[in-house]
């Protein structure tokens, strides 16, 4: 367990702000206490300062996780956001798609959005935009990438993809023993 | 004398007559021969059992005779003959009673089919026919067939019960073993048990608090048509679903973490352990983290919980369901619980669901009722005693809000219950303290050969044929001292008599200044033993700096240490 270093810090920064921009800031401008970014095992977590301190007695090969894990560096030092980071990015989310509850289960089952199951979708979201996933009665499904902007997505037919599946719910249970 | 044999055969006529009665009530239809012989024949069984009492009783036969002779209106010398004057002496008496003491029954129904005349006719032709035979043998081969008539009748009471436990054995698919064991626990209603065992329980869920509302989840889920209840008035986060057109595990509300698919039992402990805001709490035992993250939601994700599990694979379990169910308060560790102290301690509260047989979820694991044998049992027992040492150790008695210790078990043996908890009283500074759930079974103070600690009634147990829960037990513990009491067989034999000595007046000190809120328990050996091994602490430096070494604690997970210990402590006692 240890700081992110300054590399890593502009890699997960960056990655972070194409879902939420510049709402990093109220990530750790917390008034509820100090919280951090804590590297352990490539995993990166975000963790409230009294609890990190009280998780150093635990050695490093027995620490599995502490407060919530938001994602990993991969081999080739890109950062790959997890499932579990939703509950931090979707409340500060600049760019939001709704999908029909038809549409739903296909979706928490790991396919792209397509354009007959879009219900909403933000205002003047630009191409390759990260995009929160939500089902219509605001419950945050995943997030993805707009593969269209809102006006192309007006003149799309049925079938086209609106947005690229990135991570969606399902993967709690697709993909349990990957998560940390 | 006399008078009290007289008696004797009295109460044995009168129950004779009782029985006479009953019967006869069920063979008014058909009053044939028969039937009245066979009563006559259940008379005469009754009187052969009060003659050999009186035979025992130092007396010979004739002289009994006698007596009845002297005793006796009517004429019948004979022997076996007394039936019948015993009746005639009992019948003016009786009749005088009878007003007194409300006996209508007994006397309407003879006279209304007037039976007792003609029963009495039936038995003194009956009785000369027997007596005829038995005339031809000798005294001491009529007693020899009375014996064997009523050793072919007196089959034991062990008897009965092993063949009705082979029965079951078969008919439910149990081994001979668990179930001798749950007719222990069970004498009265086993069978209730074992049928509850072969329905399912309800499938229940948790309200995630921390994300949404009970009422809210259960019209969400409703409209997904499932068929859904409160679970009952003692909680109010859990909902039972009665059946579902979609897999519950797998809604899109499930996925979002605002409930948790949980036993209705598994509550219990989290609310036995009632969690309060910003404490230190540890989860020993955590995976898949049902508990852990009630907890969590009960603290409102303040604090921080340490959540332990020893097996890898089931730790990534917990990571799965905390992060879904949005909990950030939470460290998952793992480790191996019994060296937990050794990694960190300080704990507000420690919830410890120890590994078990599983013995109240058969329901669940039909395994269990084959595979599980007194080995298994020992094994888990004394895995559990190592754990809930860990945890007492773990916890801070100084904590200002707490110093709670639950522990929980899905088994309902005693062995894996109350004589764990016993363990943990006799070797820790901790006493019992009421769970706070209002309902449920009291634990077991006494069972078998064991007597336990008389607060063991505070423990809690759950069947799953009276609270159609999984059969699960918690005990909840409060930590009142940090100091670990010195095993005693560290120290020398000799100075053992000395100590005893000593530390029987330190207890009577100790109890004067009230050290302990128990008053009740320190009657009991148990304490008296914990208070002595207590105040050895306060003499024996040496040993106090044994027990602040890590080296020291570890020693006690060593398994040969308890039976030594046990050894040590009959001997004091």
């Amino acid at each position: 367990m240890r700081p992110l270093t300054e590399e890593e810090t502009k890699i997960f920064f960056e990655k972070l702000s194409k879902y939420i921009g510049e709402n990093i800031k109220l990530l750790l401008d917390r008034p509820d206490g100090t919280y951090c970014f804590r590297l352990h095992k490539d995993r990166v977590f975000y963790v409230r300062e009294e609890i990190m301190k009280l998780a150093g007695n635990i050695a490093r090969k027995n620490l599995i996780s502490m407060g919530t894990c938001f994602g990993k560096f991969t081999g080739s030092q890109k950062f790959k956001l997890h499932i579990t980071a939703l509950d931090f990015i979707a409340p500060y989310a600049k760019y939001k798609v709704w999908v029909k509850p038809s549409a739903e289960q296909q979706f928490v089952y790991g396919h792209n959005v397509m354009k007959s199951g879009l219900g909403r979708i933000t205002e003047n979201t630009p191409q390759y935009q990260g995009v929160i996933v939500y089902s219509m009665n605001d419950l945050p499904l995943g997030f993805g990438v707009a593969a269209k902007t809102t006006q192309e997505c007006r003149r799309a037919d049925p079938m086209a993809i609106v947005s690229f599946h990135q991570s969606d719910i399902g993967e709690y249970i697709r993909s349990e023993e990957k998560l940390v | 004398m006399k008078k009290e044999e007289q008696k004797a055969k009295q109460t044995a006529k009168v129950k004779d007559k009782g029985q006479n009665d009953l019967k006869m009530k069920n063979q008014i239809a058909s009053k044939n021969q028969k039937g009245k012989s066979k009563n006559v024949q259940g008379v005469k069984r009754k009187k052969q059992e009060v003659e050999e009492e009186e035979e025992n009783s130092d007396e010979s036969e004739d002289e009994s005779d006698m007596e009845e002779d002297d005793s006796d209106v009517s004429d019948s010398g004979e022997v076996t003959g007394y039936t019948d004057h015993n009746k005639d002496w009992l019948k003016p008496a009786k009749s005088g009673e009878a007003d007194s003491d409300n006996d209508d029954s007994e006397d309407d129904i003879p006279d209304d089919f007037s039976d007792d005349e003609l029963s009495d006719d039936d038995s003194d032709e009956d009785d000369e026919n027997s007596d005829e035979d038995d005339e031809d043998l000798l005294p001491v081969e009529k007693k020899a067939k009375k014996l064997e008539k009523k050793q072919a009748r007196d089959k034991s009471r062990q008897e009965y019960i092993g063949q009705l436990r082979k029965d079951l054995c078969t008919y439910y698919s149990y081994n001979d073993f668990l179930m001798e064991k749950l007719m222990q626990i069970f004498p009265l209603e086993i069978h209730e048990f074992l049928e509850a065992n072969e329905v399912q329980r309800p499938v229940t869920i948790r309200t995630n608090t921390l994300k949404t509302r009970r009422r809210d989840l259960a019209q969400a889920l409703i409209n997904r048509g499932v068929n859904l209840d409160p679970i009952g008035k003692w909680s109010k986060v859990g909902l039972v679903v009665y059946d579902s057109q979609v897999p519950l595990g797998a809604t899109p509300e499930y996925l979002a973490g605002h409930y948790m698919l949980q036993g209705g039992s598994s509550f219990l402990p989290v609310m036995a352990l009632a969690p309060q805001e910003n404490e230190r709490i540890l989860d020993m035992a955590s995976a898949p983290g049902g508990k852990t993250t009630y907890i969590a939601a009960l603290m409102k994700n303040t604090g921080t919980i340490f959540a332990n599990d020893a097996n890898k694979d089931r730790a990534k379990a917990i990571v799965g369901n905390i992060h879904r169910m949005g909990i950030t308060n939470t460290v998952i560790s793992n480790y191996d619980g019994r060296i937990y102290p050794t990694i960190m301690k300080g704990f507000d509260r420690v919830l410890l669901d120890a590994p078990c047989s599983g013995t109240g979820v058969i329901a669940k694991d039909v395994e269990v009722k084959i595979n599980k044998d007194e080995k298994d049992i020992q094994r888990c027992s004394h895995l559990q005693r190592e754990l809930i040492l860990a945890a007492i150790d773990s916890c801070d008695a100084k904590s200002s809000t707490g110093a709670y210790i639950v522990y929980s078990t899905c088994s309902i043996l005693v062995e894996e219950n109350e004589a764990v908890i016993n363990y943990a009283l006799k070797k820790r500074n901790v006493k019992l303290v009421p769970t706070g759930l209002d309902f449920g079974r009291e634990g077991f103070v006494k069972f078998e050969k064991h007597r336990f600690h008389q607060n063991m009634k505070l423990t809690k147990r759950f069947y799953p044929h009276t609270h159609n829960l999984d059969g699960f037990f918690v005990a909840k513990l409060k930590k009142f001292s940090n100091k670990v009491p010195v095993d005693p067989d560290k120290q020398g034999t000799t100075e053992n008599v000395t100590e005893q000595q000593e530390t029987v007046v330190v207890n009577q000190s100790s109890e004067d200044k009230g050290q302990s809120s128990e008053e009740i328990s320190q009657k009991s050996p148990e304490t008296k033993t914990m208070k002595k091994k207590q105040t050895n602490v306060k003499k024996d430096k040496q040993g106090k700096s044994k027990w602040m070494s890590t080296k020291g604690n570890k020693k006690q997970f060593k398994p040969g240490q308890f039976k030594k210990f046990k050894n040590t402590s009959k001997g004091k006692k």
